[in-house]
């Protein structure tokens, strides 16, 4: 695996050099941009796709009874939203983004190991061409949550066998993916620019990297003995074979808990860029946010078990699991107070990447809040496995998230492309989305309060008013982002052309190219203007 | 400038072995937390598994509170056998030894092998239950019709709490039969026919 | 609970009782009738209104500063950048918040898992039932008084809620929410419940309690409850138990003392006739109407109602040429299961009459002409 800088070499000529034809192009690209990019597009492809799942699921959810499908499609469709959703949408968009803007926030004239990083997206469209391809065999896609939980997901007939390797798949990804991140981050800055120079993008996206490194495998090792014990006779979670079915769940949130932060950690770091950049004023308190987001990284690797409150656990590990997990509410906390601070008294402006961004404040809040409160072990006996979890999580991820990625594209996508978004389109876009993801998750809160279990087909007809609203908000926020494939499409195609600037008076060093970016950048590795960058002077 | 890219070139290297065998090791963590879970079960009581004792190694002592025990039998519905304490219920002397027995009957036509798992509730409780005669510890065959006195021998430890004054031991027989890998593939897989 | 914090708490609890009045609506959490769910619903509100007020003053800020810290205002920005003294504040109060919320958790937390009664001993057990889930039904034991029955959904509730049966839901009263055999339970009474499964994990959950616990196979768990209130109590499993998992309801029928008295000697009664009923010879129109009601609780989840199936996983028994075999092969294989599939072995699951029963009609519905009958009597014999 050799580190191909040779580009460089030869395109210092002719600037712009882009290999010719698809296959050259695409498929065998070791260009950040090009890498960066796939990635964008199969998340987006991906999130589609998931949400179209999620309709189905909103759809059968309309009104009480079964009127569209059956209930073993139903937990297909549950399963499969989260998979892809998390390991198909989320995680590649941010690193895409990554693969994107760190090389330009840094420096550095491309990733670090730029075959691995060709490498690592191509085994994408192949684990998920495996995975989805489980909707074509005997017995249908997992239907086993996505929390693959044994024994039920031992009954899934032969899709055990593809979702673990697709699983496998998706992992040796993400750890080539993190491994290129720490490589271009601890290796490729250009030669002044420190530790506590960098952007809080490039700080989240390094710590989520170490967290990738730390818990996929862990994942990966719980679904191989999954495999074994299905198709090898091994009982690590039989418990007629002396195993424990209690034990994957424990090896699951090792990975899980990680994980839901490994998805948000890079939304904070969009976040702390864009809300500076409209606020016209610095990130408030920069040290602060790198170490909130070390001691979160930290904490989540302590507090699995809070999702397993009613397994039965001894009451001492009961009450260390629920006061770690409180923890967690301080530096998150902190974050949130800084991003305050940072608009206060700024001269702020409302452009859509901004108003994303301001909505995951809000938003992602109140998720934080419903976490507190599950926090709690005496009341998560009740919260646990309804909907309030359901509405929960949904604030975090897609209000949390995929808002941080949505604000990240609309702030990025001049750079990217040239041009200029539509401002109008894009407010559209956003109040669209804001008002229906609000009907689509808010009432959720009261169906989980009320007694409706996740996961369940069909419910009791004390459940229908709210039911209704939530699908009706989802079926509006679903179409929302069909429209936004649609202004991404309008703005890579055309438009007000971009300036180099895009935004007036951002700061960082992916404005001090030319928009678009060209193909290489940063070719000549030395030092860069530290005045360009947000924190290149201060701290 | 070319030395310095071959230096940066040597340090990337460097970093993707370390990822690269960062990754691996955590597999291997991943794996290792399978013993460890034991382990710590075994301090805690995490998971209800009893412990064992060995005969000699009990000695007996005089407590002046009580515990009730509770024995309880459940087969699994993959295994045609009944299965049922003698007697449901026993007020022991944290420190004694007692004896209690169960029985098995093998209800169907065939030969079968069962594997009884103990679980005791709380979970809390388990450290201080030890067994020093069960049948939980070998694998059981009934021949068809065939009805078994399995008995158990055990001992509260004196250093129960005292806020424990009821468990309850209970014993899920499994069909071990079943346990081959080629039918536990069948077995799992639901959609195969069944050949009626 | 000290006086004051309890005061402090009906304080709060009543605050948001009259000012939303949304407990009726079913927007919040429920009360409950037994005191550990009267704790977990006196924290919830607690912490809610924590939220709340941390709720208003972030966006209270966030909003002042969106409406005067605008571009469009004219408002020049400042450049500061930290403030170590705020930094610290907001590090500070928040642990300060999280301290206030963790006691009552935590006396909440050791209520749950020792329970005491109301003069604060420890929860002394009167009586222990044993829960057993099954895909996708429960069990209940009451294991002092060797009483034990299936509990599923309730038929109406069964054929109304396939797909096609051009059933209207809203007409039918707590749909999906009714059993054929509720668990009963006496009030005032300190039961202890211990909870397993037979395949996958289920969750047993009746919201009114304030707890939801994993029955897990080959595991046996435990958690206490002590109903105040007489009534009748819902709940759904908790835990995705595949397929079915949402038609695995769960309801208590709570009673007084002297009722539950009088509905154990029934039961007690009923048992003992069932042994005596094994024995005595059925017609075939018994057997037919007994296997009908049996049929569709037990078998009709997988097999259908019309006997069709769902093949390949679940085959027909219409046209079976099995089912219209030799009766004892039919009564071997619900007896004992069938070793690689989802079909179970039934014979300790149900009684010998409804096995009986429901092979009968199997043998003679669904276009089906074996024309034999089955005795409960002969199942007895080839469980021996």
């Amino acid at each position: 695996m050799s580190h191909d800088i040779t580009h460089n070499e030869i395109g210092h000529d002719h600037h712009d050099h882009k290999p010719k034809g698809f296959v050259k192009r695409w498929l065998m690209t070791t260009n950040h941009k090009d890498i960066g990019t796939l990635y964008l597009v199969f998340a987006l492809a991906m999130f589609i796709l998931g949400g179209a799942m999620a309709m189905v699921i909103r759809l059968e959810l309309f009104q009480p009874g079964l009127q569209f499908i059956e209930p073993h499609f139903f937990n297909q469709m549950t399963t499969m939203h989260a998979l892809v959703m998390i390991f198909g949408a989320v995680m590649p968009a941010f690193v895409g983004l990554a693969n994107w803007m760190i090389p330009l926030m840094i420096g550095a004239p491309d990733m670090a190991l730029p075959r691995m990083n060709n490498w690592s997206f191509w085994i994408l469209p192949f684990a998920f061409t495996m995975l989805l391809a489980t909707f074509f065999m005997d017995g249908g896609a997992p239907a086993g949550g996505w929390t693959m939980y044994p024994p039920l997901v031992l009954q899934g007939g032969h899709n055990v066998g593809f979702l673990v390797f697709a699983v496998h798949m998706m992992g040796i990804s993400s750890i080539m993916g993190a491994i290129n991140v720490i490589a271009t981050i601890m290796n490729m800055r250009a030669p002044n620019v420190g530790y506590l120079n960098m952007p809080l993008f490039v700080w989240t996206w390094l710590i989520t990297a170490f967290l990738l490194i730390a818990v996929m495998p862990v994942l990966a090792g719980a679904v191989t003995m999954v495999l074994t014990d299905r198709y090898f006779a091994t009982s690590f979670f039989n418990a007629a074979g002396g195993g424990d079915p209690v034990l994957f769940q424990h090896l699951f949130w090792f990975f899980g808990h990680p994980e839901v932060y490994i998805m948000i950690l890079p939304a904070f770091g969009i976040v702390s860029e864009i809300i500076p950049t409209f606020a016209r004023k610095p990130l408030f308190g920069y040290v602060s946010m790198v170490y909130a987001t070390a001691a979160i990284a930290f904490l989540s690797f302590i507090v699995w078990a809070h999702h397993m409150f009613s397994v039965g656990m001894p009451l001492g590990g009961e009450l260390y699991f629920m006061y770690a997990t409180m923890m967690i509410a301080v530096p998150t906390g902190v974050k949130i107070f800084n991003w305050v601070a940072t608009m206060w008294k700024g001269s702020m402006t409302f452009e859509t990447p901004m108003l994303w961004s301001l909505a995951f404040v809000v938003l992602f809040s109140i998720g934080g809040f419903s976490g507190v409160m599950m926090a709690l072990a005496p009341v998560d006996l009740q919260y646990h496995d309804t909907y309030f979890i359901v509405a929960h999580f949904h604030y975090v991820l897609v209000t949390g998230a995929v808002y941080g990625i949505i604000a990240g594209v609309y702030y990025w996508l001049p750079k990217w492309s040239g041009h200029m978004y539509s401002e109008r389109l894009g407010k559209i876009h956003f109040w669209w989305s804001t008002i229906s993801v609000n009907v689509l998750f808010f009432p959720q809160h009261f169906l989980g309060l009320a007694g409706m279990p996740r996961r369940i087909p069909d419910y009791s007809t004390q459940f229908a008013e709210f039911n209704m609203m939530s699908s009706i908000g989802g079926f509006a926020f679903g179409l929302a982002q069909v429209f936004f494939v649609y202004i991404v499409w309008k703005t890579v195609r055309g438009g007000e052309k971009a300036t180099d600037q895009v935004w007036d008076d951002a700061k960082g060093l992916e404005w001090t190219v030319p928009s678009p970016a060209p193909y290489h950048t940063f070719e000549e590795f030395g030092p860069v203007d530290l005045d360009k960058m947000a924190h290149g002077k201060i701290h | 400038m070319q030395q310095n890219k071959q230096t940066v070139k040597n340090n990337n290297h460097k970093i993707l072995r370390r990822g690269v065998l960062a990754s691996v090791l955590m597999v291997g963590f991943g794996f290792a937390l399978v013993p460890l879970y034991d382990v710590i079960c075994d301090i805690t009581g995490l998971n209800g598994k009893t412990g064992v004792l060995a005969a000699e190694n009990v000695t007996e002592q005089n407590i002046d509170h009580t515990v009730v025990v509770q024995f309880d039998g459940t087969v699994n519905s993959d295994l045609p056998w009944s299965f049922k304490p003698e007697q449901f219920s026993m007020e022991v002397v944290p420190g004694k030894l007692y004896h209690t027995e169960y029985v098995a009957l093998n209800q169907s036509k065939a030969d079968v092998t069962g594997q009884a798992i103990p679980s005791v509730a709380p979970a809390k409780a388990s450290i201080y239950f030890s067994k020093t005669e069960c049948f939980c510890f070998t694998e059981q065959l009934l021949t068809a019709g065939e009805k078994k006195q399995m008995p158990v021998t055990f001992i509260v430890s004196p250093d129960i709490p005292k806020d424990i004054d009821v468990l309850t031991l209970s014993y899920t027989f499994f069909n071990k039969n079943r346990m081959t890998a080629e039918q536990q593939v069948a077995g799992n897989a639901s959609h195969e026919e069944i050949e009626i | 609970m000290k006086k004051a914090q309890m005061k402090f708490m009906m304080l709060i609890t009543g605050l948001l009782a009259s000012s939303m009045a949304v407990a009726e609506y079913g927007l919040n959490l429920r009360r409950g009738v037994t005191e550990y769910s009267q704790t977990a619903y006196g924290l919830h509100t607690l912490t809610l209104w924590i939220c709340i007020v941390i709720g208003v003053l972030v966006f209270g800020a966030m909003i002042v500063s969106i409406f005067t810290h605008r571009k469009s205002k004219g408002y020049k920005a400042e450049q500061f950048s930290h403030s170590t003294v705020a930094e610290v504040i907001w590090t500070i109060i928040p642990i300060i918040i999280l301290v206030v919320i963790a006691i009552p958790a935590t006396k909440a937390l050791i209520q749950m898992e020792n329970p005491t009664d109301d003069s604060g001993k420890r929860m002394k057990m009167d009586l222990t039932i044993k829960v057993t889930g099954y895909q996708w039904k429960w069990k209940y034991d009451y294991m002092e008084d060797g009483i034990s029955f299936l509990s599923t959904l309730d038929r109406d509730h069964n054929i109304a809620r396939q797909k096609g049966s051009n059933i209207d839901v809203n007409t039918i009263e707590n749909y999906l929410l009714e059993v054929d055999n509720p668990l009963v339970i006496p009030v005032d009474t300190n039961i202890r419940f211990l909870l397993t499964a037979d395949d996958v994990i289920h969750s047993w959950w009746v919201p009114d309690f304030g707890w939801k616990r994993d029955a897990i196979p080959g595991y046996i768990n435990e958690a206490w409850t002590n109903v105040k209130t007489p009534g009748i109590y819902r709940g759904q499993c908790a835990e995705l138990c595949g397929k079915d998992h949402g038609f695995m309801p769960i309801v208590v029928e709570a009673l007084s003392k002297e009722d539950y008295a009088q509905w154990l000697a029934e039961q007690k009664g009923e048992q003992a006739e069932e042994a005596e009923l094994v024995q005595t010879e059925w017609t075939k129109e018994q057997l037919m109407a007994k296997g009908e009601e049996v049929y569709n609780a037990q078998c009709g989840t997988c097999h259908q109602a019309s006997g069709a199936g769902m093949p390949p996983a679940f085959p027909a028994l219409a046209g079976s040429e099995f089912v219209n075999g030799p009766a004892t092969d039919q009564i071997d294989l619900v007896l004992n299961g069938k070793p690689g599939t989802a079909m179970q072995a039934f014979g300790n699951i149900l009684s010998e009459t409804d096995i009986a029963a429901a092979i009968t009609y199997t043998r003679n519905s669904f276009g089906n002409t074996a024309g034999d009958v089955v005795q409960p009597a002969t199942v007895k014999s080839m469980k021996q």
